[in-house]
């Protein structure tokens, strides 16, 4: 279980601008949680707080009870923490079957890079060797970058806005992808996200808005609260609640 | 006879692992030391001065022709003519390439100047490789100089690489392509310590629907100095294109100098240039799956420079 406790984090400097604030939450093993909300909100600085990219300013992070708050990127990784970037860097001279199978080397179950490469809606054949450069478009980057962390046998798999520059044929793929590996390899999946069709996936919806948890509970729940009042992913209208058993704090 | 060393030094610039089939010559310390000619490829001795011609007859296909240059003592100063005659409608490979291995306080060094008539509809690629070693105080200084002319549909693609250990360079290339002539010249070149590399690549397109395509990566690490300058004059129909990337690291300094030169309404030319930093997000990519930030940065280099 991955256990976020009182996490704050807040920009460097004098003016220093809050951006989570005091966030409690616990992602068990095994289910699928989306994390949504409006943009600015805090989603995509969760995901790098969960995979070291930020430091929170203050709080914990637990894996199944070790602290990991101090670890490194790298540590985390070795732990079986797994991020696929909104926008994935490029990397001029390295092939995209390179760059596959360096994200697989750690992982000791054999795997074949052209299954990957499907799953996410790419013809290995057109993109092996292609390098993971400028001359791949936004929408195939975003479709390697997530097959770099399928590649990984992961205890906690992390996706910020997998669906963005995805098209309607690879996103029901993508889907089915993250159903899959989710019953293959027991990965608790966190994605954060914007699309319903995502939001289906989860076991648990977690909204945010303004650095903070306006709401966590099961996805019929939320989804339900969301149809009803679209308002209240903006939290200054989110007075009412979404569902019987969400608490909206916002 | 060849030594240990020797062979070391054959395998880094020229991927030797034994002697090669098919045409070579060894220079070694200034001198030719080992040679072998094929029904098509011929190499000759210069009379007049220190270097060998190469000739390719015409409509020869896939052979190739190495011929690596070693220094393995100090206070070397070797300068080479060599000139390459590749025949009409030929597919040949050379592949060149200098080691220099210094344990002395003296400088060694090689100038090799290379010039090449590519004919009428020949196929040309050519792999340079620069390479030092050694202990010692003294430097290693490669100054290849390379001209070639590119007659009618040929196509000739340059590979020139310096991979580590060599002081300093100073690269000259000059390239003319007549019609229909095709170029491609990649350059990747490391500098570290205190080196400094400077490589001056001028290309012409002459000939009608000619084109060129340069593409150059670095990397200049330490207190180390790199200088390029690119020249691509478009004087007939044709396109070309320059790719000036460099990651600049620690305290060197890069400096990149475009130019870009229309004499034709028809000629298309760019010129991109980069220089910056490795990307933190290219580096939080790979240490996110499991690598070390000193096997991020390394995997991050070698590939650029691959």
């Amino acid at each position: 279980m991955l256990e976020i406790q009182g996490v704050s984090l807040e920009t460097e400097g004098d003016n220093k601008v809050t951006i989570l604030k005091n966030i409690n939450l616990k992602f068990f093993d095994k289910k699928i949680y989306v994390v949504t909300g409006p943009n600015g909100g805090g989603k995509s600085s969760l995901a790098k707080i969960v995979m070291g990219i930020y430091n929170p300013t203050s709080g914990k992070i637990l894996l199944d009870e070790q602290d990991i708050t101090n670890m490194t990127i790298t540590e985390r990784s070795r732990l079986g923490i797994g991020y696929a970037f909104q926008n994935p860097p490029r990397f001029k001279g390295i092939k995209v079957k390179d760059l596959l199978k360096m994200a697989a080397s750690h992982n000791p179950e054999k795997f074949n890079i052209c299954d990957l490469l499907y799953n996410v809606g790419l013809c290995a054949q057109d993109y092996l060797e292609r390098d993971v450069d400028a001359s791949l478009s936004g929408g195939e980057m975003k479709r390697i970058e997530i097959a770099t962390v399928l590649a990984r046998n992961l205890k906690i798999a992390v996706f910020d806005e997998p669906e963005a520059g995805i098209d309607l044929w690879s996103f029901q793929k993508l889907a089915e992808t993250f159903k899959n590996i989710h019953l293959k390899y027991d990965t608790t999946i966190v994605i954060i996200s914007h699309q319903e069709r995502i939001m289906q996936l989860a076991d648990e919806i977690i909204l945010m808005s303004n650095g903070m948890i306006s709401a966590q509970s099961e996805r019929d729940v939320i989804l339900a609260g969301i149809l009803k009042n679209e308002n209240c992913l903006c939290s200054t209208n989110c007075e009412k609640g979404v569902g019987q058993n969400a608490e909206c704090v916002g | 006879m060849l030594n240990a060393l020797d062979k070391l030094m054959l395998e880094k610039v020229a991927d030797l692992h034994e002697l090669p089939q098919g045409a070579f010559n060894i220079r070694k310390n200034g001198v030719g030391v080992q040679r072998n000619t094929t029904a098509n490829i011929d190499i000759i001795t210069k009379k007049d001065k220190s270097g060998i011609d190469v000739i390719v007859k015409p409509y020869t296909k896939g052979e190739s022709v190495h011929i690596p240059v070693i220094v393995t003592e100090e206070d070397i100063h070797d300068v080479v003519y060599n000139t390459f005659e590749i025949g009409e409608y030929s597919d040949v490979e050379i592949i060149a390439g200098c080691g220099i291995h210094n344990c002395g306080t003296h400088t060694s060094q090689h100038d090799g100047v290379h010039n090449f008539f590519v004919r009428k509809g020949a196929k040309l690629k050519y792999v340079e490789k620069h390479y030092g070693q050694g202990d010692g105080q003294g430097q290693r200084i490669l100054n290849p100089t390379t001209i070639i002319e590119a007659e009618e549909g040929s196509v000739v693609e340059l590979e020139l690489i310096q991979i580590k250990g060599v002081d300093r360079t100073k690269r000259d290339t000059e390239i003319r392509l007549m019609a229909n002539a095709k170029l491609v010249v990649t350059e990747r070149l490391l500098t570290y310590q205190d080196q400094e590399a400077k490589s001056n690549i001028t290309v012409e397109l002459i000939g009608a629907d000619s084109s060129a395509q340069i593409i150059s990566r670095s990397v200049a690490q330490d207190n180390s100095k790199q200088e390029f300058y690119f020249d691509l004059v478009g004087r007939n129909k044709g396109r070309g294109h320059i790719q000036c990337d460099a990651i600049i690291m620690h305290n060197a300094q890069v400096h990149s100098t475009p130019k870009i030169s229309a004499y034709h309404s028809e000629a298309q030319l760019i010129h991109e240039a980069a220089i910056g930093r490795i990307e933190s997000e290219q580096l939080i990519k790979l240490m996110s799956m499991g690598f070390s930030e000193k096997e991020a940065e390394d995997t991050i280099l070698s590939g650029f420079l691959k």
